[in-house]
């Protein structure tokens, strides 16, 4: 946590030099805590000071990246506790189980089955981003081999949308057709140090830098030196907080200081509230010690389970979350949870202003707009469709706010709509000259019609009675 | 290694409240329930902080619904005209601990049923089940006015959950709630501030704020989850830190919400998985992300969706 002014004065030399172009010691050390200074202007500050200061200015949570170079995944460096404070800010990675018990035809399909495991939701491509090969046969060998050729294989498909090809077709960002190009991560999950070094020969040139998971209080030096040689993060298992707090001062001491905790025993219940404390514990606290990323592993139990464990544990701080089921059922809804968690609650999420067909509307089907604050369109699109009116949805950028925040903020008036009606080419889509309004702002229908010519329709002010609307009133 | 103490506590916690009136307190109710009692935030502090339980009150709608996606309707085809087996159905077979009797059918866009059918309804329901029942209008401020007095007045005494009263109106439902001893839902639109307004204006009428529960409103995973999630903490640390306008236990409408999600109601998506476990996947995975950020009851339809959820509250709240 960064340090007052105060705080910073008492490291400082104290002598008023003004070396440093401020006219005291004090004010030097003001600038330093709101970052406008840089503690280099100083020519006196002490060795012991500058370790103190460059120390604190330390994020309370360490970055650690792992991955490979053309898909690097980044976790850890959170900052606050509720995600309205300021934001959680990376987000949790979703991995997958492989057991290296696996060979021949079942490791090929495990393989695709995870391969597959992406989808796209508001036009953002989300899906799962690693690999847990697990050491369950016990020895260095099959490990090895499992790993390379996960290493070789794990490529995701691009993300599936789900809805029916027409739709996709018309309405999926023009990005989606590009490749993903990237390959997932590798996670080792072994307490033999043998294993890991074997597996790592293996995949030096394939995998970039996995994750090895995990040195424990039994193994902690050899697996720190085989993370060290190879460069990769190492995970720290240990069964208490305490514990953690040990094994990851020994492995730092070690010299690997990419570091990602995991708390192996306990109920989930146990977890989530040890979650929780070792959070406020590096944030609150910056307790060194606990100042990592964590991994939390879901293993076993139904599909329902395993969506429910995982999402608390992606609510409540964990870093990475390993899973073993592949329905899509179950990591859809995880892969949207994190998601939602993420995103920044200052920044509203938009879709973009653009004409969506839904169904498969034609020159006689209604058209009606809506704004681009991703919640509204959202809920009018699920509305028509739920009415089976083939119709088309003009979306006016707004800049992300509602219909009624929209109005009173000048943004939805009748020149943007003309301006939106005019990009979206709605003349040449529809042959009539009707288009249906928000029921909320049934004021600005007179403008509107001057403006555009069309005829203008008031509709619902509730989307919910949009079906009604659309089936009784729309002719 | 010895770790740093976090003594994180507050002064103030969520309200505890009992829903229900058994026959000795006036009511026919063979069960009570209740909610509240939170000390800290979720997780926070130690496990006798985390308060009661929260229950999962099971939708049973006045009219048949036409508009259900076939793997939900599937579960209740057979019950669907009759309210009462169609509650007796959620308490015997799926468990539910409160019912919430949704009126949807008095809706004018909808059917339009009358006060009399509302009252029927009612009456049939609180003879089906023992469980406490929540009593939510249809969303429409005049027919609501006009016919939740009558369904009020029908459960006199039985310390239902009446709900909702909203910011420009409160006044006919806060007046026969408190006549006829029930507590009251108050409904806000994601927006903080106007929550606390409601419960000012219901407690200006001279209506206790231990007998309020909060409506947030609840968006589906995917669909604005994260706007209730933040809500709902922020009202549980205001509450924690003494708001006593705030102080409510919060109530979620999981079922609606979750089922209106294309990931839930789309019959063909193959990409996705089979229908029958995407919807109540979606359901439950709502109900428990709401569940990391303070919810003590929760609406839910599917009854594959209402064991995933039931199965986490027991883990946690054991």
């Amino acid at each position: 946590m960064a340090l007052t002014g105060l705080e910073i004065f008492k490291l400082l030399p104290k002598t008023n030099c003004k070396k440093c172009g401020m006219p005291t010691c004090l004010a030097f050390a003001m600038q330093l805590a709101q970052k406008r200074a840089k503690l280099e202007d100083c020519p006196h500050v002490s060795q012991e000071s500058k370790q103190k200061l460059a120390a604190a200015a330390a994020p309370p949570m360490r970055k650690v990246v792992f991955g490979r170079k053309d898909a690097q995944l980044t976790v850890g460096q959170e900052t606050v506790m509720f995600r309205h404070e300021e934001k959680f800010y990376n987000p949790t990675v979703l991995a997958v189980t492989i057991s290296d018990k696996l060979s021949g035809n079942d490791l090929n399909s495990r393989i695709k089955a995870v391969n597959s495991l992406q989808f796209e939701r508001v036009g953002t491509k989300i899906g799962v981003r690693a690999i847990a090969v697990t050491n369950d046969s016990g020895s260095p060998e099959p490990f090895a081999q499992v790993c390379a050729q996960a290493a070789k294989q794990a490529c995701p498909e691009p993300g599936r949308g789900g809805w029916s090809r027409e739709r996709r077709a018309n309405n999926s960002p023009a990005d989606s057709s590009t490749s993903l190009g990237t390959s997932l991560a590798l996670i080792l999950v072994t307490e033999s140090p043998q294993a890991a070094a074997a597996a790592l020969k293996q995949i030096k040139d394939t995998a970039g830098t996995p994750l090895l998971a995990a040195a424990t209080a039994k193994n902690a030096e050899e697996m720190a030196k085989v993370a060290k040689e190879n460069g990769c993060p190492l995970v720290a298992k240990a069964e208490s907080i305490e514990a953690l707090a040990d094994l990851s001062e020994k492995i730092k001491a070690a010299g690997v200081e990419d570091i990602v905790l995991n708390l192996s025993t306990g109920s989930l219940k146990e977890k989530l509230y040890n979650m929780t404390r070792m959070r406020v514990l590096s944030l609150k606290k910056v307790f060194r010690p606990l100042g990592y990323p964590t991994v939390s592993f879901v293993l076993g139990g139904s599909p329902e389970q395993q969506m429910a464990e995982a999402c608390s544990l992606i609510c409540k701080y964990s870093s990475i979350v390993v899973v073993e089921t592949v329905e899509p059922y179950a990591i859809l809804p995880m892969l949207t949870c994190v998601m939602n968690i993420f995103t920044d609650p200052q920044k509203p999420v938009q879709v973009e202003p653009k004409v969506y067909a839904i169904g498969e509307p034609g020159e006689n089907s209604p058209l009606m707009f809506t704004t681009n604050f991703s919640l509204t369109y959202y809920t009018v699109e699920s509305d028509v469709e739920a009415s089976r009116v083939p119709s088309y949805i003009l979306v006016v950028d707004t800049e992300g706010t509602s219909v009624l925040t929209a109005y009173s903020g000048d943004k939805l008036n009748e020149k943007t709509v003309a301006d939106a009606m005019a990009k979206g080419n709605v003349a040449s889509l529809v042959k009539h000259r009707k288009l249906i309004i928000p029921g909320y702002v049934a004021v600005m229908s007179g403008k509107l019609e001057e403006a555009t010519n069309w005829e203008v329709m008031v509709g619902p002010r509730e989307s919910a009675m949009l079906p009604k609307y659309l089936k009784e009133v729309w002719k | 290694m010895p770790v740093p103490e976090v003594a994180d506590s507050f002064t103030g916690q969520i309200n505890q409240i009992t829903l229900g009136a058994a026959k000795a307190e006036g009511g026919s109710r063979t069960k009570t329930v209740t909610v509240g009692g939170a000390k800290n935030v979720v997780y926070g502090g130690s496990f006798d902080d985390a308060g009661e339980k929260p229950v999962i009150a099971m939708d049973v709608l006045d009219s048949k619904p036409h508009d259900w996606p076939g793997a939900l309707a599937e579960q209740y085809k057979n019950v669907f005209d009759s309210p009462g087996d169609w509650a007796k159905k959620c308490v015997q077979e799926f468990g539910a601990e409160l019912i919430c009797l949704k009126f949807d059918g008095i809706h004018p866009d909808r059917q339009n049923r009358d006060a009399a059918h509302a009252v029927k309804v009612t009456e049939q329901v609180l003879r089906a089940v023992g469980v406490p029942l929540v009593l939510w209008g249809c969303g429409n401020d005049e027919k609501d006015n006009a016919v939740m007095p009558k369904v009020s007045g029908a459960a006199k005494g039985e310390k239902c959950l009446l709900g909702t009263i909203k910011q420009d109106n409160y006044k006919s439902l806060t007046a026969i709630a408190l006549a006829d001893g029930h507590f009251l839902i108050a409904e806000a639109p994601l927006d903080i501030n106007i929550a606390k307004q409601i419960n000012i204006l219901a407690s200006d009428m001279g209506f206790p704020l231990g007998r309020i529960v909060m409506f947030q409103a609840t968006g589906a995973l995917g669909y604005g989850v994260e706007y209730a999630y933040s809500i709902q903490e922020r009202q549980r640390l205001a509450a924690l830190t003494g708001d006593k306008m705030m102080a409510m236990p919060v109530i979620c409408d999981v079922g609606y919400e979750s089922w209106r999600a294309k990931e839930a109601k789309l019959a063909d998506a193959p990409g996705w998985g089979p229908a029958e476990n995407r919807g109540p996947m979606w359901e439950a995975a709502t109900a428990v992300c709401l569940l990391q950020a303070g919810v003590d009851i929760i609406r839910m339809r599917h009854p594959k969706a209402v064991e995933t959820v039931r199965k986490f509250i027991s883990e946690i709240w054991s």
